[in-house]
């Protein structure tokens, strides 16, 4: 596996497409209720931080996202227009992913300065924790996702994993 | 040698046993144990979970019931001793002299070890607990040098347990009042060093600054290595006294303890088990130190030299110290 550069940086800088911010929020919605659905202990460990928004943003990325667990919803918003939240986590893609399916330990990235929060630290915490647990993985939901759509999908996730060195599934976390 | 490792969640407890831990340990959601942070720790189903699992392949539980109950709330104390014994636990590891006297009470046949936040760090106290309490195992305090150990382990017959490797509080464990001073709230009392409800961290002038209880301890470049929010770890600047100002960090460096080079001492010092220290840290911090110990543990075993600098990036401020077991204070 290579290391996994940043995502091209005019991704970030042009304005994405009119209605890209919306098309997207709404895939991360469905894929987020999967997820509630299938892994209720993501909600309990989170406690009364369900209620919380959370800024995330993926600085390689095109645009802002917005994740609230008990409205189960996540939107996304243009850059410089952020929209009102409790926490915020900055970081490249490659460090999300990493993280979230158990490759690189969130502490560490926070350490090295690959991953900042600001906001209600708590609520990071309790995300942080809640995910680590929780054994994402997020081909396989997307998978599960696209239907008949789902093996030519993970066959695809394992190919662009080689070769952009992003964890993209939780296999990759093991030895 | 036994490696101990910690568990955050269930998650984390079934990685370190896939890993090689001996033994996993692990804590109860609520202020009984010293990791008492937002979305961490077992629930009782959760803890029974864990302890089936690591039993069916061959590791053991140990809970940590390790802060100091309050006057008159014992009872919350008392329930999580008896429901880790009721989930199977193979010891609790507990500071409190009352918790432990109820303990030993009330549960004959539950083992014991002695919570480092005990400060337990001398014979004549380690003797103490084990002769009036029966306590089997003493996880000594970070404050010891190896010949220090050596000559302990000669004068008390019980096991002895030290950090090897993790977050370093060189303060009498148990003792630190840091904490309580900037918040309010204290690893002793409530389990949480450093509450994440009182720190803050903020983009200011294209720094990073983090503050606790609202005092300023860390101002660190965008993007640069940065410890954790803790003030014994804190930078901060002060008058020399000379008229000039100077910053630093006033109690420690931040660095995480690496004793992996000094295993083959401790267990010529009659150390039985090594403890790994974050169970607030994620399952990759624990399956990639899990493992480069639990090699380490058996490179000793073979009398092979240890493997070198395998953990520095997971390492708190990116720098590790061997503490006070080699005593190169400056």
């Amino acid at each position: 596996m290579t290391d996994p550069r940043p995502l091209p940086p005019l991704l970030s800088r042009l304005p994405p497409p009119p209605f890209a911010p919306r098309m997207l929020g709404l895939a991360l919605t469905a894929l987020l209720r999967r997820i509630a659905a299938q892994k209720p202990a993501i909600l309990s460990r989170l406690g009364p931080y369900q209620a919380a928004r959370f800024l995330i943003d993926v600085t390689d990325g095109p645009v802002l996202l917005l994740m609230e667990p008990q409205a189960r919803r996540i939107t996304a918003h243009r850059r410089g227009k952020a929209p009102a939240h409790d926490a915020a986590i900055t970081g490249r893609l490659s460090a999300f992913l990493a993280m979230l399916h158990g490759v690189e330990d969130g502490d560490a990235l926070f350490f090295s300065g690959a991953l900042e929060i600001a906001g209600d630290t708590s609520a990071v915490l309790a995300l942080r924790n809640a995910l680590d647990d929780a054994e994402l993985d997020l081909t396989a939901e997307l998978a599960a996702l696209a239907g008949r759509f789902g093996a030519w999908l993970r066959s695809a996730s394992a190919l662009a994993a080689r070769q952009s060195g992003y964890a993209l599934s939780r296999e990759e976390a093991l030895p | 040698m036994e490696l101990v490792c910690p568990a955050g969640t269930p998650a984390s407890l079934r990685a370190a046993v896939d890993a090689g831990a001996h033994a996993v340990y692990c804590g109860f959601a609520d202020e009984t144990n010293a990791r008492n942070f937002p979305g961490l720790n077992f629930s009782r189903p959760e803890l029974a979970e864990g302890v089936a699992y690591a039993h069916a392949r061959g590791a053991k539980v140990l809970v940590a019931i390790n802060t100091f109950p309050r006057a008159g709330e014992q009872a919350l104390w008392h329930r999580a001793v008896a429901d880790a014994h009721a989930a199977g636990a193979d010891a609790v590891i507990l500071a409190d002299l009352g918790l432990i006297a109820h303990a030993a009470q009330a549960h004959p046949g539950l083992r014991l070890h002695l919570s480092v936040q005990a400060a337990a760090a001398n014979p004549d106290a380690i003797n103490f607990y084990a002769q009036t309490f029966g306590i089997r195992r003493v996880v000594l305090p970070r404050v010891l040098s190896v010949e220090e150990i050596a000559a302990i382990t000669r004068e008390i017959d019980i096991e002895t347990e030290v950090f090897v490797f993790g977050g370093l509080c060189v303060m009498a464990e148990g003792r630190c009042s840091l904490s309580s001073y900037a918040t309010g709230l204290s690893p002793n009392m409530n389990g949480v060093c450093s509450p994440a409800s009182h720190v803050a961290y903020a983009e200011v002038a294209g720094q990073q600054e983090a503050r606790l209880g609202g005092f300023l301890i860390h101002r660190t470049p965008k993007g640069a290595p940065a410890p954790y929010p803790t003030l014994c770890k804190g930078c901060f600047t002060s008058d020399d006294g000379r008229g000039n100002r100077q910053t630093g960090h006033i109690f420690e460096d931040p660095a995480s303890l690496d004793a992996t080079q000094l295993i083959p001492a401790l267990q010529k010092a009659g150390v039985r088990a090594l403890k790994i220290e974050g169970r607030q840290r994620s399952r990759a911090y624990v399956a990639q130190v899990v493992r480069a110990f639990r090699a380490a543990v058996e490179a000793a075993d073979r009398g092979e030299p240890m493997p070198e600098g395998l953990l520095a990036k997971l390492t708190e401020g990116q720098a590790a110290t061997t503490g006070a077991y080699a005593k190169t204070w400056r």
